[in-house]
Order: C-alpha cells, then structure tokens, then sequence
C-alpha cells in the first residue's frame, strides 16, 4: 500500500463514521454546529495520530494477553492531555463539547485503529492511518454538523443565512434531528458508493 | 419524592441513548433481536451499578482528598476495564448460565461510552456515593428499556420492505430519531 493511500482511504472509502459505523456517540452529540464538528475531529486527530504512534513503538515489547489495557493507558494519557490542553486555551470549546472529550477514551474508532493496524505496523504508516482516519472523522462530523446548523439555526460557522435565519427547524438542533441527519447522510454514502 | 423524581429523571426524561447520546453503538450494533437486546441490558445495568460505585468511591476517597482529579479519566477507565474482567471471571466460576447468557456481552462494554460517560457525569453533578450509584442503575435501567423497545420495533421492521439504500443502520438511525421524538414528550415532566 502506497503512503498516500494510507492517509486517504479514511477519507470516503473506509470513512470511520460513514462505512466502518464507529465512533457514533461524538458524531451524534457535538455536532450541533460545524464549529463544533471541527473541535471535536481535531481533537480526536491528536490523540489518533500519537496513541498510533505510541502504540506501534511499543508493539515489539507488548505481551499480547494484556495488549487491550495497554492501549487504554496510552490512549487514556493523551486524551488527559488533550482535555487539559482544551480547558485551558479554547475553555469556550470546553464548555460546549464537555463530557464528550473525556469520552474519546473509549471512542471506538482509536481503540479499533490500534488494535487493527498500528499493533501491526510501523510507526510511520501507523501516524499516517491515524491522521487519514481522523481527517475522515472530521470529514464526516462537518458534513453533519453543517446540515444540522443550516437546518437547526439558519447560520453557517455562526454567520446567519438570510433566508433560513426566522425559519428554523429546531428540532435538528435537538436530539431527534441528529440521529435523523447521520442515517440520512449514511444512507446517501451508501448510495453515492454503489454507483 | 427526591429519588422518585430521580428515577422519572433518569430513565424517561435524561434517556441517556435518546437524549444525551451515550452508549449508541451497542445500541445499533446489538439490538437486532429482542433476546440479545435484553442480554445486554441486563449486562449493562449490571456493570455499570458496579463501575460507578467503585468509581465513586475512589472519586472521595483518593482523587479529591489528594488534589488529584486530572487523572479522573485514565483512573476511572483503568477501573472499568479491570472490572469487566473480574466480574466476567467471577461470573464463569460461580454462575455458568449466567455467563452463558451475559458472556458475549462484557467485553464490548468496556469501550461502551454510557460506563465511563455517566460515571463522569455523576462526578460532575457532585453527586454523593450513594446518589451516585443510584443515579447510574436508573441511567442503565433507562438504556436497558430504550435497547428493548428499539429492538422490539428492528424486529418488525426486517418484513418490511424498506429501499436498499437505507437498510440496515441507515434505517435503525432513522428509527431512534423517531424515537427520540417520543421521548421528548416527557421534557418538561421534571
């Protein structure tokens, strides 16, 4: 596999969210606006990218009984890491992602891509996987995010849209609207992959 | 009144599937018959009781009096995980059908977000140990019931002919939007 194919094939065609149906929770939870979205992939990029590359550092000297607590511990650090980080440069983003950025611990997409490939790989490759599937997280959570704040709040990145501003939908700001705009969004993937 | 109001608050209002978004991939993943469905209720409610009873307990009596709440999550997954283990071990010793029916079922827990989700939670609030724990079976009591329901409905979902496209989770997300929906009607109950 070439290098860039590693970074890519996160993007559409093993697209975490959209195909490999990981990682649900967060995409359902944050994406409330693009803004969001965009925090939320960005911080789950972080702690991809280097949990992979600790992980496959470590891959020669990890028993293979306890590899699984192993990974929980090195993901577990860099997502302190990350929310400490967040709490103290961006509190505003803190504020509205709150629970769900101690939860990227057990976001199934970094457990699955260590387990998957970085226990086999090398370092590298493993920091190029984690990047492309985080970039497709992120790919995918603005495209939600972005239906979800036209549709909910008639504004783009908090920028009104003339038209929509007065004609809300307020239930795809809610909770409702979410799980109805990811099976939408799948569903149109699943349609666009066929053809 | 205080735990009553906490039970309706918990289970219908908080849902924490259909209204706080925690623990959706068992929820889609597992919940294509009712048996299964109800399995992993039941595994849930059990592990999650007892994950933030230690959880909490360890909150009070070692994090805080140390000044050490940095290390809340690594500790507190760390103790999920261990936990999984054991009460999966203890299960196959003293209650083989037990371990049977729930076996399959508690090694996905561990990265099932509502465990580790509402144990956070619950520190947040401040919630005392015993609040704590009441408040997390009430949560798990709230999942098992919106993982029964949704898998009542998938069952009879699969004899209708639905558009290829949106077979499969494509429909099942659609279907918890719906129920969602329903589940909004209790919002200001409490």
């Amino acid at each position: 596999m070439s290098k860039l194919s590693i970074v890519t094939k996160g993007f559409i065609k093993e697209n975490p969210v959209l195909v490999l149906v990981l990682g649900t929770c967060p995409t359902l939870a944050v994406t409330t606006s693009v803004e969001n979205g965009i925090g939320m992939g960005l911080a789950t990029t972080f702690v991809l990218v280097l949990s992979n590359m600790f992980i496959s550092l470590l891959r020669k000297i990890t028993p293979n009984e306890v590899r699984i607590p192993i990974f929980i511990v090195v993901i577990a650090t860099f997502v302190s890491i990350v929310d400490l980080l967040i709490q103290g440069f961006v509190p505003a983003l803190a504020e509205s992602l709150g629970l769900f950025i101690p939860l990227i611990v057990v976001n199934c997409i970094v457990l699955g891509r260590a387990e998957a490939f970085a226990s086999k790989n090398g370092v590298f490759d493993s920091m190029l996987d984690g990047l492309g599937m985080g970039i497709g997280f992120t790919i995918a959570l603005v495209i939600i995010g972005t239906v979800r704040e036209i549709l909910g709040s008639g504004a783009i990145l908090g920028y009104e849209i003339p038209f929509m501003k007065g004609n809300e939908i307020l239930i795809f700001v809610l909770a409702p609207g979410a799980f109805f705009v990811f099976g939408y969004v799948m569903a149109l993937v699943r349609f666009l992959q066929k053809k | 009144m205080y735990y009553i109001i906490m039970i309706i608050g918990a289970v219908f209002v908080n849902n924490i599937i259909l209204a706080q978004f925690l623990g959706t991939c068992p929820f889609v993943g597992v919940s294509n018959k009712v048996s299964t469905a109800s399995g992993m209720g039941v595994a849930v409610l059990f592990v999650m009781t007892i994950a933030t009873l230690f959880t909490s307990t360890i909150n009070y009596y070692i994090l805080m009096p140390f000044g050490l709440q940095f290390l809340q999550t690594i500790t507190y997954i760390l103790v999920i995980a261990a936990l999984v283990q054991m009460v999966e071990m203890i299960l196959k010793k003293i209650s083989p059908p037990l371990y049977q029916a729930l076996g399959v079922y508690l090694p996905l827990i561990t990265t099932n977000c509502a465990v580790l989700g509402v144990a956070i939670l619950v520190t947040m609030k401040g919630y005392s140990i015993i609040d704590s724990t009441l408040y997390t079976m009430f949560s798990a009591a709230g999942f098992a019931m919106a993982i029964i329901i949704f898998a009542g409905i998938r069952e009879q979902l699969d004899l209708v002919g639905i558009p290829k496209g949106i077979q499969g989770v494509p429909s099942a997300l659609i279907l918890a939007g719906i129920l969602a929906l329903a589940f909004m009607g209790f919002a200001n109950l409490v």
